[in-house]
Parts: C-alpha cells; sequence; structure tokens
C-alpha cells in the first residue's frame, strides 16, 4: 500500500463525510427543534435527484439542475410541512414514524408514475470532469473535491446561520424551550415550516450531488437515511456541530474500513477470504462505532444532558 | 400511462377469462419479481418480456406479486401463492439470494420452477432438482465468457469486483475459471452499494491492465459512470449485465465501446428474436434488454410444454420442458442435463445508433457453452 492510495482514501472518507453531513444537517434540526422523526427525509434526496435529472434532461445545463435540485426539494417540503407533517407536532413518535413512512411509499410510487422505473441520467459538467493533481503525484476527482467544497461552504453557512443570527437564536431557543419562545411572540409555526424547507432543501441537494456519480432511481433514499439517523444519534440530536463530526467519523471510518479491514486480514488469510470476511466487517464497523460512542456518551458528542 | 392502463386491463382480462373457461387444461403461473426499489427495471423488463410471450394464451393465468428484492418478502410470497393460489408454476426471480431462499422450498412442494434470471452455482451442482429449469444462465456463464474474453484481448493483469452475494461469487468464480492471466485485486462489495470511490482508488493503485466488474442494475450504473470520472483509463471487460438496454441511457457516454458478454443481443439474426425485437418495441414503446429477453423465452418455453402435456401430469409436463422445443431468441437452445441452458456467449460491444446507445455482437465467446456443475447434479 503506497501513501497515495491512504491520501486518496481519506479524501474520499472526507467527501462521503460531507455528503452524509448535508443529509443528517437537516435531520438533526427537524428532530432536535421540532422533536419530529421524519423518515421521509429521504424522499427529499430523491426528489431532489429526479428535478436535476429531469432540469438536467431539458436544459443540459448541470448549475441550472443543482438549483433545480434543491429549490424543488424544498417546495416539496415545504408543502408537505404545512399540509401534513403540521398536524403530528402534538402526536407521539409512533404517528410520526407512521405518517412519514408511508410519505416515503407515496412519493416512491409517485416518482415512479412520473418517470418510470429505469434510472435516469445526470452528467457531471465538462469543468468538472476528470482528475486534478493535488500534490506531488496525488490524483483526485475534481467532481468528488468540489462535493467536499460544497460541504464546506454549507457547513459555515449553517454555523453562521445558527450561531450568529436572529433565527439561530430562535431555532437554538427552540431547542430547549418550544412553549417560552412562542410565549414570547415569536411564530412558531413559520419557524418549523422554513426549518423543515431548509432541511429538505439540503436532502435535495444531496440527492443531485450524489445522483450526478450514481444512479438517479426510485429508493434511492433509504439507505442514506439510515446512515443520517446513525449520524444524529452518534453527533448528539439536534446538534449541528455533532452532525458536522460524527458525518465525518462515519464517512472516515466506514472509507478506511472498507479498505484496510481486509488489508489487514490478507496478512493472516487468503485473500478472498480476506476479501468476504473484510467487507462483512467493515458494514458492521460504523455501528460498532455508534454502539461505543453511545455506552460512552448516551446522549451522543454533543447531545444535550439527560437532567 | 396507457402502457400501465393496458397491462391492468389485459391482466383483468386474463382473470375474467380464467372465470369463464375454468376447466382443466388451464395453468396458474406465479410469478414473484422486483417491481419497487433498486433493480425494479430488471423485474419489470422480465414481466412485460413474459407477458408478451404469453399474451395470445387463453390458458394461462399469471399472478404478478413484488418482492422488493427482500429475501423474506419472496419467501412469504411463494408461500402465499403455492397455498392459498395453488399455482403450478412459480417464475419471476432475478436476485440469486432470493432465489435460494424460495426454490429450493418450492420444488420440494411439487411446483415447478423457472428461472428467468438468477441461476446460482448451489441450484446447479448438489442442490439441483427436477423440477427446477433455468431458462437464463447459469451464473458463471457470462462470466466464464468474460474470462475467455479477457484471455484473447491480450489482458494479463485484471483487477476483479463483484458484490457479496451468490451470484458476486459464481461470477469471480465463472470469471476465474477462464482467465489465463494473473489478478492485480479481488474485491467484494456491499450488494447495493453505489458508491466506489474506495475500490475505484485500490483500481488505480493496482497497476492492473484492465478491470473485470460485475455489479448489476444501480451498481453498475455508478461504477461506470465514477470510473470515467476519475480518468483511469484501464479499458473494462464485464457481463452484459452493466451495459442493457435499461441503463446504458444512465450510464450515459461512458459505457461506449466497452465490451461485454451476453447470450442474448437485440442484433441476433434469427426469426424469433426479429419478431420479439419489434412485437416489444409496438407492446411497451421502449427496446428490450436481455432480462425481457429471458422473461420471454420462459413464457414461451411453458406454452411449448403446455401444448404437449397438461402440468397436471407432472412426468410427462417435465419431459416437455426438458426438450426445449420452441423457438427461442437465443436460436439454438437447449437443457444440459442439470436443466440449465446450453447455448452460445457472444461478445457484445457498446455502440452508438443515431442517439441511442446500443450493443452490438462482434464475435462469439463461447460456442454451445454449458455449464461446470452438471456433474455435480445427480437427479
Amino acid at each position: 500500500m503506497t501513501a497515495e492510495l491512504l491520501i486518496e482514501q481519506l479524501l474520499n472518507g472526507l467527501q462521503f463525510g460531507f455528503m452524509l453531513f448535508l443529509m443528517s444537517a437537516g435531520l438533526t434540526l427537524i428532530f432536535g427543534v421540532m422533536g419530529l422523526i421524519n423518515l421521509a427525509h429521504g424522499s427529499f434526496y430523491m426528489i431532489g435527484a429526479f428535478s436535476a435529472a429531469a432540469t438536467f434532461a431539458f436544459f443540459n445545463s448541470f448549475w441550472l439542475s443543482l438549483f433545480a435540485s434543491f429549490s424543488c426539494a424544498a417546495v416539496v417540503g415545504v408543502i408537505v410541512e404545512k399540509t401534513i407533517i403540521r398536524k403530528l407536532y402534538n402526536r407521539d413518535h409512533l404517528d410520526q414514524v407512521l405518517v412519514t413512512f408511508a410519505l416515503i411509499l407515496f412519493f416512491s410510487e409517485l416518482i415512479r408514475w412520473i418517470f418510470g422505473a429505469f434510472p435516469l441520467y445526470l452528467d457531471v459538467p465538462k469543468i468538472l470532469n476528470g482528475s486534478i493533481e493535488i500534490f506531488g503525484g496525488i490524483y483526485y476527482s475534481k467532481y468528488r473535491l468540489f462535493i467536499i467544497f460544497v460541504g464546506l461552504i454549507i457547513a459555515t453557512f449553517l454555523f453562521f446561520l445558527i450561531g450568529k443570527t436572529n433565527l439561530g437564536i430562535q431555532i437554538r431557543a427552540g431547542q430547549y424551550d418550544r412553549e417560552m419562545i412562542s410565549a414570547l411572540g415569536v411564530n412558531i409555526s413559520k419557524l418549523y415550516t422554513l426549518l423543515f424547507g431548509i432541511g429538505a432543501a439540503l436532502a435535495g441537494l444531496a440527492g443531485a450531488l450524489i445522483g450526478t456519480i450514481q444512479s438517479v432511481e426510485v429508493g434511492m433514499g433509504e439507505p442514506i437515511l439510515i446512515l443520517a439517523f446513525v449520524i444524529i444519534v452518534i453527533g448528539g440530536i439536534g446538534s449541528i456541530k455533532g452532525a458536522l463530526i460524527a458525518s465525518l467519523l462515519v464517512g472516515l471510518v466506514d472509507t478506511l474500513g472498507r479498505f484496510l479491514i481486509p488489508w489487514v486480514l490478507q496478512t493472516i488469510t487468503n485473500p478472498s477470504d480476506a476479501m468476504s470476511i473484510g467487507s462483512a466487517i467493515g458494514s458492521m464497523l460504523i455501528y460498532i462505532l455508534m454502539a461505543i460512542i453511545l455506552i460512552l456518551r448516551p446522549t451522543g458528542l454533543y447531545g444535550k444532558k439527560l437532567s | 400511462m396507457l402502457k400501465i392502463i393496458n397491462l391492468i386491463l389485459s391482466i383483468g382480462l386474463l382473470l375474467a377469462s380464467s372465470l369463464v373457461f375454468a376447466d382443466g387444461h388451464k395453468l396458474k403461473v406465479g410469478m414473484i419479481t422486483t417491481l419497487s426499489g433498486g433493480g425494479s427495471g430488471l423485474g419489470i423488463d422480465v414481466r412485460d418480456g413474459f407477458m408478451l410471450a404469453v399474451k395470445d394464451s387463453k390458458d394461462i393465468e399469471v399472478v404478478i406479486e413484488d418482492d422488493q428484492r427482500k429475501p423474506d418478502i419472496a419467501v412469504q410470497l411463494a408461500d402465499k401463492m403455492i397455498q392459498s393460489e395453488k399455482v403450478d408454476v412459480l417464475t419471476g426471480i432475478i436476485w440469486s439470494n432470493l432465489a435460494m431462499a424460495v426454490v429450493p422450498a418450492a420444488v420440494s412442494q411439487g411446483k415447478f420452477y423457472l428461472s428467468p434470471n438468477a441461476g446460482p452455482s448451489a441450484l446447479a451442482g448438489k442442490g439441483c432438482h427436477e423440477n427446477y429449469f433455468n431458462v437464463a444462465w447459469q451464473n458463471d456463464n457470462l462470466h466464464e465468457a468474460a474470462g475467455g474474453h479477457a484471455n484473447s484481448a491480450g489482458f494479463k493483469n485484471t483487477f476483479i469486483l463483484a458484490p457479496n452475494y451468490p451470484a458476486g461469487k459464481d461470477a469471480l468464480t465463472g470469471f476465474k475459471r477462464y482467465f489465463k492471466g494473473s489478478l492485480a485485486g479481488e474485491i467484494y462489495t456491499k450488494l447495493g452499494q453505489t458508491d466506489y470511490a474506495v475500490e475505484i482508488a485500490q483500481i488505480r493503485a493496482s497497476k492492473a491492465d484492465s478491470v473485470f466488474f460485475f455489479l448489476p442494475g444501480g451498481m453498475g450504473i455508478g461504477f461506470m459512470k465514477q470510473y470515467a470520472q476519475s480518468g483511469i483509463e484501464i479499458p473494462v471487460v464485464g457481463p452484459a449485465f452493466s451495459f442493457d438496454q435499461g441503463i446504458l441511457k444512465a450510464v450515459g457516454e461512458a459505457a461506449l465501446g466497452v465490451k461485454n458478454t451476453s447470450q442474448w443481443s437485440k442484433d441476433l439474426d434469427n426469426k424469433a428474436n426479429k419478431k420479439f425485437v419489434s412485437d416489444f418495441q409496438n407492446e411497451y414503446g421502449r427496446l428490450p434488454s436481455l432480462y425481457a429477453s429471458q422473461g420471454y423465452d420462459t413464457g414461451k418455453l411453458l406454452m411449448s410444454a403446455m401444448n404437449k402435456a397438461s402440468v397436471k401430469d407432472m412426468g410427462s409436463f417435465r419431459e416437455a420442458l426438458r426438450s426445449a422445443d420452441f423457438d427461442s431468441t437465443r436460436g439454438q437452445f437447449s437443457f444440459s442435463s442439470n436443466h440449465h441452458p446450453i447455448q452460445d456467449i457472444y461478445v457484445r460491444e457498446v455502440i452508438k445508433e443515431g442517439d441511442i446507445l446500443t450493443n452490438k455482437i462482434v464475435s462469439v465467446g463461447l460456442k454451445d457453452h454449458s455449464n461446470a456443475y452438471v456433474s455435480q447434479c445427480s437427479m
């Protein structure tokens, strides 16, 4: 194994982590501030990817399709919040799970009905195609660097939003005492709609960014939704900082685990066994990580202390 | 939309006609296939191909259910079809892990199973059964041809990867059986994985002269796009699954020129295939894939057996199936003693016809190819 390979894998881990952050940031805000378990978050990811693919087919522009992804997802998010989710805030978690699970089925069927069951096409723009030499003979995909870059921008934006703006103060206050801030004259239902829209937009953006190098197909949101839940639990529910750190942690552990474990096992057994055992352990690794962190810190890395 | 209405109507008509002509000649088929979620394109093609083949038969009733690519759901559906629907023949499963969960129990309960896709080695060798017929291929077959092609293309050091499930293991076994060069690396990925950055980095570092991969459905789309995007210029070889009609559009130009191996191609020159390709386009408004051809051949095989014997007479019906007396879209088609196809496997190349990406045959990879498990099967 060479240092180049290790560095490339580290970058892959970072890129995966930032992608997960886009998904989990919205989820953790919605869960932490609004107290809502939103299983349909993966559907916004899918909606983002499909609206990007549809826009791409019409205008053949990657940038326009990227814009379409988060705006469509935000619009759908706001509509869903105003019509359905709003009725769930005072219900218990089981009702929320049932309704948002129903939304997954609804959106999957709707998308299949509109676009058909065959995967759609989205392509990387020319400027981001191919790879670039970072330093000392290490080449890395331009598009993946772009994803890392977008992730950094979004993270900065969210920290600014939460830490430095009026809206951020309301969001943070909402996490601690919902009734008090509405008593202080903050329009809580407007705040919730806005938050839900932001969460959906981030998921939609993630869908388009990932759909471009993977496949845009029905059901693409569910596998990543599970990871996003793992992340918000590790990071501590409601904490953007926790979501960021947990995303990068999960991204790196998953990527490096998948690659290093079989490599280590190869020294003690034959390559093909090492590969199948290694990939089995590799896919368990993030759940093991979650278990360890929850044993040490039951509310996650940056979660509120249990009172 | 019209297509969906048509389909519903035709299924409805089939059901209605069964009420009118309820007699002993009728045959009930239970189709369990993947119609939702990831990989649904494959199941839809198999279903559409099968329904096209049996469209004009009044004596076949088809019950179709969606397994969602989940083994537990497939098992439940099979139980329901056998016990309450009382089907005579089961078919439709795409994925080998689902086939392993369903097929052994179904055939031991006295049902026929005709596989339009999955052909795990376990069901070809020691686990073979007289009521199990595979109409597509034994899983290893296309990969064996890919191994043979890699030799003739002069590749000496290949990097190979496949998902970690029965068909993935069969794929790499099949490739290695025929490939004479050395392996630059061997990777099993997670089933359903769509990001291959980790594997592509390893390919880049491996100094391989070629890459062989088996990643069916959406997995292959992700891999090919990311591979093309990474700027690595090592040639790839693969079975038809990642270069077939259903997904070529989603892979895009990245697939152009790639050699892939298949038992079927749209441009195969025989009467049955020409009729199939044009009928399929008329019926569904899209080009058929190899999965559709497999579904179609399954339907035609079933009808040929029905013309010879009643399904109630299991012995004669089995003999009728075994004789494979139908016009396959693949031309020559017969069964080996373990009920898997003996057929030619071709090397195809992805080309562009106008604006549409499709395949054309460049050579015959393996002639009259059977499978490696015949001797292990005793029935």
